[in-house]
């Protein structure tokens, strides 16, 4: 039987998996994710898709706010960065997938440090100024370089494809965007166990003491604002390929407060934290249309109330977990799973 | 000249109303350090809350006007004791996102009970205008103007010479000096947040009747208020007002003058253009307290 926090190895404190039990719950639930096509409806591949597409901006965000203690609010300029550079690539060059997603990530990540070079002299709320400014100089420069964005009306995009297979519905896109998540996910996981992810870390904590340990603080903000913005553009170049159409509408403030809600109700700080935290804000207005929908017989005014109660449940969210549960759900799941772990002798 | 002078009009208008909103948010910053991105949604719900009284057709305009700002302050009262006061020494990120919930929770109450629809806002000011030389201005716009200039010098006055206003220049000084000086920090949390309150109300009840109409969109006047703050100083009374003149008389020249060049819109980001370069050269402002820090 497993007895509290034992380790007796560098190794052991270092592993992802603590138990063998872990990887096995993980590797069966990677399969059952796989398999997830096989069960679900059209409609539902798509919420899975785009759960799938915020878990890698999430954990993009989370690895510069949650890790590395710089806030952003420029996520959803990010996101367009990388939808719109994907556009431009298949449309005009007609690159696939295999180049676009990528690059896609490269020239969000240039971006990013373009708009992180503030981060040397500003920090705290300064910087989630900065960032902010960025995000509506970005939405700008979006509506009116219309030869490469296409302005209001927005820009298609061809459907990506491997070899003469078009994927084309969100049931076959689903592998492709679940593959990327799960390896973009294992990468985050691994970044904070290396010397750079340690940095990070130690930035967030104290940035003076950081420095005095030989950290160099701006080189590793800077890298830290290229990682996270290089998964937000990965996340902005699938989420192209899913929506096949993007405009200005899709990339509002409203989407980098998403983002931010999710990284603070998952868990700051948290690579679980913020794949509980996609979940739950993408899962919320699903949710919350089901629900409007099964009460429509009996409250009939309920569904023209749906746009205004989807922001209010969301707001409510946000307050709630941060007056009472301010480290989010994967905190919660770690006190559920000490529970369990030492039942029923929890004492 | 004349156009120059109709835009830097405007801007002199829409800056006055401005630097209101943002002394709501100094304040507020001042007194507990906290960020309030809900301030626009405070003005739109004031402006809101103004016309129900005034449709419901019993009470007269002045009346209507006083029963809007005790609205606004009794709800800046009651959010900081529910939901500001647990977030005290909180990190910067949760500071931020309290205010955003807190936004999304009053934009949803205000869609909830008005719609996204845009309202007849009844006009309160004659609207025959004033000749000025050669340029014409409504007398809306003066009458903004004017009421924004006289509440600016009371809220002066307020912090220079009241009891109340001491207190809070105390608290924003150090809350422990204030605290062992028997001031109620508290107190002052909650005087800061109705007073942010009151003065985003009355914007919107000015904004209101100068457009004509209200919306959900003058909630983005709470973000355009964060150019003005920064350009003025986060923690400066004087910087929010010289802040808010300088900050809408740019983007009316800048929107005047190059909306025909850059295809519109102009307006909508010049200000954080100029947020960035602010950050960039002079991060305190003009007149914030200089807050030095190396690493």
């Amino acid at each position: 039987m497993r007895t509290g926090e034992f380790r007796t190895t560098y190794a052991a404190d270092m592993a992802i998996f603590e138990t063998p039990l872990a990887r096995w719950s993980l590797g069966v639930f990677l399969v059952l994710l796989f398999l997830l096509p096989l069960m679900a409806t059209n409609y539902w591949m798509d919420v899975v898709n785009r759960i799938c597409i915020a878990v890698i901006g999430a954990v993009g965000l989370n690895i510069l706010t949650g890790f590395t203690g710089q806030v952003s609010m420029g996520n959803a300029a990010f996101l367009a960065v990388g939808a719109y550079s994907t556009s431009l690539m298949a449309n005009r060059w007609d690159l696939p997938w295999m180049v676009t997603v990528p690059i896609a990530g490269l020239v969000t990540a240039l971006v990013g440090m373009v708009f992180g070079t503030p981060s040397l002299r500003l920090k705290g709320l300064y910087l989630a100024m900065a960032t902010l400014a960025a995000h509506f100089i970005v939405e700008f420069t979006v509506v009116h370089w219309e030869s490469v964005t296409g302005g209001v009306n927005g820009t298609s995009v061809p459907a990506a494809r491997i070899f003469a297979f078009a994927l084309d519905s969100d049931t076959r896109l689903f592998y492709l965007i679940a593959s990327i998540a799960v390896a973009l996910v294992f990468f985050a996981k691994n970044l904070f166990r290396t010397k750079v992810g340690k940095a990070f870390i130690a930035i967030r904590d104290q940035d003076i003491s950081a420095e005095v340990m030989g950290v160099n603080v701006y080189k590793h903000k800077l890298l830290s604002f290229g990682v996270s913005s290089f998964y937000v553009g990965v996340a902005g170049s699938l989420l192209a390929y899913q929506a096949r159409i993007i405009s200005p509408e899709n990339f509002p403030l409203s989407v980098a407060i998403d983002y931010l809600g999710m990284i603070i109700i998952g868990g700051l700080g948290s690579i679980l934290g913020s794949i509980l935290g996609a979940i739950f804000i993408t899962l919320l207005p699903e949710l919350l249309r089901l629900l409007t929908g099964a009460l429509s017989g009996a409250l009939p005014g309920l569904v023209q109330l749906f746009a205004s109660l989807r922001i209010g449940v969301f707001g409510l969210a946000i307050v709630l977990f941060l007056i009472f549960e301010p480290d989010g759900l994967a905190a919660r799941w770690h006190t559920i799973k000490n529970y369990w772990k030492l039942y029923p002798f929890s004492y | 000249m004349n156009f120059f002078l109709q835009l830097a009009i405007n801007g002199v208008v829409i800056g006055s109303i401005y630097a209101l909103v943002a002394l709501g948010f100094v304040i507020i910053y001042k007194a507990s350090g906290i960020i309030n991105f809900a301030q626009g949604e405070f003005l739109v719900l004031g402006a809101y809350v103004c016309l129900a009284i005034l449709s419901s057709g019993r009470v007269p305009v002045v009346p209507a006007f006083f029963l809007t700002l005790a609205f606004s302050a009794v709800l800046g009262v009651l959010l900081e004791r529910l939901i500001l006061r647990p977030m005290i020494g909180e990190p910067v990120i949760s500071v931020i996102m309290v205010t955003f919930g807190l936004s999304n929770i009053l934009r949803a109450v205000v869609q909830g009970l008005w719609g996204t629809d845009t309202r007849p806002f009844p006009a309160l000011f004659p609207s025959t205008p004033v000749m000025f030389g050669p340029v014409p201005v409504s007398q809306g716009y003066l009458w903004s103007l004017g009421s924004v200039a006289l509440l600016l010098i009371l809220f002066s006055t307020f912090f220079r010479y009241s009891r109340e206003g001491i207190a809070m220049r105390a608290t924003a000084f150090s809350q422990q000096v204030a605290l062992s000086m028997g001031i109620s920090v508290k107190r002052i949390f909650a005087l800061s947040w109705s007073i942010a309150a009151i003065v985003s109300a009355i914007g919107g009840v000015l904004l209101g009747s100068i457009r004509g109409g209200v919306d959900g969109s003058l909630a983005f006047l709470g973000l355009k208020v964060v150019p003005v703050t920064i350009l003025g100083g986060l923690d400066s009374i004087q910087g929010a007002i010289v802040g808010g003149l300088i900050i809408g008389v740019l983007e009316n020249l800048s929107g005047g003058y190059l909306d025909p060049l850059l295809g519109g819109g102009v307006k909508e980001v010049a200000p954080f253009i100029a947020l960035v370069l602010i950050l960039m050269i002079r991060p305190y402002g003009l007149f914030g307290k200089v807050h030095i820090e190396r690493v």
